[in-house]
């Protein structure tokens, strides 16, 4: 048995154990929230393969140490794989109790190497050898198929609706970095929204002000939570709290995006401006389920970036743009504590173009298998997503 | 007799019960509107002119946004004269400040090849530092250059939609740079979007269709987006081929096959960028058909030299006159005729064009041979137009022209001091130009731009465009505008619901009452 077959075998053994066992009946009320990390980060050193030798002499500035060399040392999942240290405190733990799995050698089929183009396809969510409509993301078309008890109001956490969220289905944002500038009383949202009251506009206008206002509250819930029990109170760790304060109870599809993971030049290592990026949002991440109490157990939270970065380090102490990725799966009644999917074993011959981590889980069929498991999508319904498309039994759920 | 009585200086006509009413700041214009008012209800005029509810409605159509002075130019010539002055502008003279901010901008005084050659050195430079630290540092400061750039060509737009006399060339420059878009975050696009606007787009935005895609297929920022400057003969890119008919001509169900986007393909090859002043070194054999100007390169040794049918027909031009040939057939192909006809009938008319408009509009198109002023005079002439004025037939903004529109409303006549707040909220309501990732271009019709998200940000832009913004006005900031007063009695209260009026009323200052009025649903109707 090839290594890549053993592994894809072992990953989805739970699947067929568990997984029917623990979402056989999709449950009503699933939360998704989709983080975006725009700017491709370097999934190499955030799911570090301590078991690869060539790793360690295409990283000589960059790489983390095998686990137990020391403090600034990857911390061990398994054989293959180690977490990075800046993690210790807000993911390992999630990973130990089964609450967080990663998806290596996953991402899209584009090789343009290019952010927004990149960006573009996975947001789409629509195979590249065909016509795009660039009107319809895959987040509005999964909002599309979901009906009745599943029926699932979305959600941008951005200053604008984002690609994957743009589509027949009305889709609300908040951006809580301008939230609170240019405010209208009470009185005068009245006044407004009576203006609209007998138009088409009607309500979207009062919904308008019902989502800015909750957005609001939200935001200084959070903040004084916050405070409150000596957690940041700056950046994606708050960002992460007041996203779970609305999904909690308003929206059960949401989507947010983090900036600043372009990393060609000094990108450190153990320490240094990754490391912190990592910190900060793996705090964000620990907050989010904190924050959503009871409803953990039926959220998923997955985190994804348009690609990968090259494997070797470049001569600036940085990496450039590459190819595979890594997505992290979280929640709290997913099959974790496991890195999923196809695997194989890293070395100069099965880099892809000899420089990048190759795709073996596209994107799509990753989503689609999520998706399918979380809602119980029929085929049918399952296809209107993600067009001709077969969902990979990752067995993440 | 009118026309005359224009002329007088304001005050000796002036109704003196009604200047009492007046604000001091807005007086000028208020008193010019008033003016004119009195005028138009005189029984001499000419058979082709506006009543006052027409003339708003043509203006605010066909500009960025009526506002008291443009309403009076309109009313003063009268619709024909008006809309000829607007089809074929004469004056495009912005006010005096406005123009200097301009002028002083890199963008302005630098030419093009020249910054993209200071660039190309200052990022060479950059790399090569060793000291990580310095690097860091001079990376940084190149992107800044390059956001600068883009944000100059943001700003000068954004001046010239909101004062320019010559508004439907402005619109009109605005609607070809969205049909032939490109996005400012590709590779230096940055600095070439200012020279896009300036070289290929407006000079031919109300001119012929032609003129104008050849001008954009010659351009770096195009060259650039659509990766044709990667576009070589054994290396074959279609990029640009697809698109260029796809989006730019024939549209998607245009009758072309995959077949003749491949020959697009390769009689695009060769066609690229140079940066560098000097030519590039090709076989002597080759050399006459090497065309470098500014940054527009057609490299013969990168060109396809084989024959090429496209189309169905044989392409009989060589090197870039092939070009121009495959142009000259996109250009006056039917497909492209509809195809443009209904994306203007769309942005004019309505979200779904009345299919016999779109006809019209496109045999217009094809008998003027892509006119598209005579073109838009077909559109602007027809019964489904006029009856698109109607308030109840209105389209909605999108939210460049929402806040152009409350811009020029409220400050028409003072000159914006601070581009940076406007531009900002454009990007926040999701189009700022250049900024549209996919080649498509933004959408035109409603449904993208009326979610509750998009509507609760507009009304606080209403706000603060109604209170006004302390920064877009630097240190001293002017008293806030009156919009209410006869301007707003004669021209818009009568498109007013009963709802509208009944929020009007409840304003508790001139403040809030701009607010409301910038907020109300009419306002954001076209």
């Amino acid at each position: 048995m090839k290594r890549r077959d053993l592994l894809a075998a072992l990953a989805a053994t739970p699947l067929l154990t568990l997984g029917g066992r623990l979402y056989a009946a999709p449950q009503a009320g699933a939360k998704l929230l989709v983080v975006f990390l725009r700017g491709a980060y370097d999934a190499t050193n955030l799911l570090v393969p301590v078991g690869s030798n060539f790793y360690y002499e295409s990283r000589p500035n960059l790489a983390i140490a095998r686990p137990g060399e020391g403090p600034a040392s990857a911390l061990a999942l398994n054989a293959d794989w180690g977490l990075h240290p800046a993690l210790a405190r807000s993911m390992l733990p999630l990973y130990q109790a089964g609450q967080l799995a990663f998806v290596p050698f996953a991402g899209t089929d584009d090789l343009s190497r290019s952010h927004f183009e990149t960006q573009d396809s996975v947001e789409l969510g629509q195979a590249l050898d065909t016509h795009r409509d660039y009107q319809s993301g895959f987040l509005n078309r999964l909002v599309n198929v979901l009906s009745g008890p599943q029926a699932a109001r979305p959600v941008a956490f951005t200053e604008q609706v984002p690609l994957s969220l743009r589509g027949t289905a009305q889709v609300p944002n908040i951006a809580f970095n301008t939230l609170g500038k240019g405010g209208l009383d009470a009185r005068q949202s009245k006044v407004i929204a009576a203006m609209y009251k007998q138009t088409a506009l009607g309500r979207q206008v009062e919904e308008g002000f019902a989502v800015k206002g909750d957005a609001q509250r939200a935001a200084a819930e959070a903040l004084d939570a916050a405070s409150g029990r000596a957690i940041s109170t700056k950046g994606f760790a708050l960002e992460a709290r007041r996203i779970a304060l609305l999904m909690k109870d308003r929206f059960d599809v949401g989507f947010v995006d983090i900036g600043g993971w372009d990393t060609h030049v000094g990108q450190g290592a153990a320490s240094g401006y990754l490391a912190d990026r990592f910190t900060e949002l793996g705090d964000g991440l620990a907050g989010f389920g904190e924050e959503m109490g009871d409803a953990w157990p039926r959220t998923v939270v997955v985190v994804i970036s348009e690609f990968g970065r090259t494997f070797r380090e470049n001569g600036n102490r940085g990496t450039d743009h590459g190819h595979g990725t890594v997505y992290w799966v979280l929640g709290g009644a997913i099959q974790g504590g496991r890195i999923l999917g196809e695997q194989q074993k890293l070395d100069a011959s099965t880099l892809f173009q000899n420089r990048d981590y190759p795709v073996l889980n596209e994107y799509r069929h990753v989503f689609a298998g999520l998706f399918s498991q979380m809602y119980g999508l029929s085929a049918r319904q399952l296809d209107q997503v993600f067009a001709g498309v077969v969902s990979s039994k990752l067995g993440i759920i | 007799m009118w026309r005359a009585l224009a002329a007088l200086p304001h005050k000796m006509t002036l109704p003196r019960q009604r200047t009492a009413r007046l604000g001091t700041v807005f007086t000028a214009v208020l008193a010019s509107a008033v003016l004119l008012a009195a005028c138009v209800s005189q029984p001499s005029i000419a058979h082709d002119d506006f009543g006052p509810e027409a003339s708003y409605a043509w203006v605010n159509r066909l500009t960025w946004g009526a506002n008291p002075a443009s309403v009076a130019a309109a009313t003063r010539l009268g619709r024909s004269s008006w809309l000829a002055q607007q089809l074929h502008p004469t004056n495009t003279t912005l006010p005096t400040a406005v123009q200097a901010q301009i002028d002083a901008m890199r963008i302005s005084t630098v030419p093009t090849p020249v910054l993209l050659r200071e660039l190309a050195a200052s990022n060479q430079a950059a790399n090569a530092l060793t000291d990580d630290t310095a690097k860091q540092a001079a990376r940084q400061a190149y992107q800044r250059d390059l956001n600068e750039l883009a944000r100059q060509a943001q700003a000068r737009a954004l001046l010239r939609a909101v004062y320019s006399p010559a508004q439907l060339q402005e619109q009109m420059s605005w609607f070809w740079l969205n049909h032939f878009s490109v996005f400012q975050g590709k590779r230096d696009i940055r600095a070439l979007v200012a020279d896009y606007e300036e070289q290929a787009i407006r000079p031919h935005a109300l001119g012929r269709f032609r003129d104008l895609l050849g001008a954009v297929v010659r351009h770096p920022a195009m060259l650039r987006y659509l990766d044709n400057d990667q576009n070589a003969v054994g290396k074959i890119n279609e990029n640009y081929a697809r698109e260029l008919m796809e989006l730019h001509t024939l549209g998607v169900d245009g009758g072309y096959q995959q077949a003749d986007v491949q020959t697009l393909a390769r009689v695009l090859t060769g066609l690229g960028v140079r940066v560098q002043e000097d030519d590039a070194k090709i076989r002597p054999a080759l050399q006459a058909r090497y065309v470098h100007t500014g940054l527009f390169e057609f490299n013969p040794a990168r060109h396809d030299a084989t024959p090429k049918t496209l189309l169905g027909e044989p392409l009989r031009a060589q090197g870039l006159a092939e070009v121009d040939e495959a142009l000259d057939r996109l250009a006056r192909h039917p497909s492209t005729a509809r195809f443009i006809a209904r994306k203007l009938a769309t942005f004019f008319v309505s979200d779904e064009p009345p299919p016999a408009l779109v006809d019209r509009v496109a045999q217009a198109f094809l008998r003027t041979d892509g006119d598209i002023a005579k073109t838009l005079k077909v559109l602007v002439d027809s019964p489904e137009f006029s009856a698109s004025l109607a308030p109840a037939n209105n389209g909605f903004k999108d939210p460049m022209h929402y806040m152009v529109s409350g811009m020029r409303l409220a400050y028409g006549e003072r000159p914006l001091e601070n581009t940076a707040p406007v531009l900002g909220w454009i990007r926040r309501l999701g189009q700022p130009r250049f900024g549209h990732v996919a080649p498509d271009g933004y959408p035109l019709v409603a449904s993208a731009w009326n979610g509750s998200g998009q509507l609760a940000t507009r009304f606080e832009i209403a706000r603060v465009i109604g209170t006004t913004d302390r920064g877009l006005f630097g240190a001293a900031p002017p008293a806030p505008p009156i919009l209410s007063g006869p301007w707003f009695n004669q021209y818009l209260a009568p498109r007013l619901s009963p709802a509208t009026r009944d929020a009007l009323a409840q304003a508790k200052t001139a403040q809030e009452w701009n607010t409301f009025l910038l907020s109300s649903p009419e306002f954001m109707a076209r």
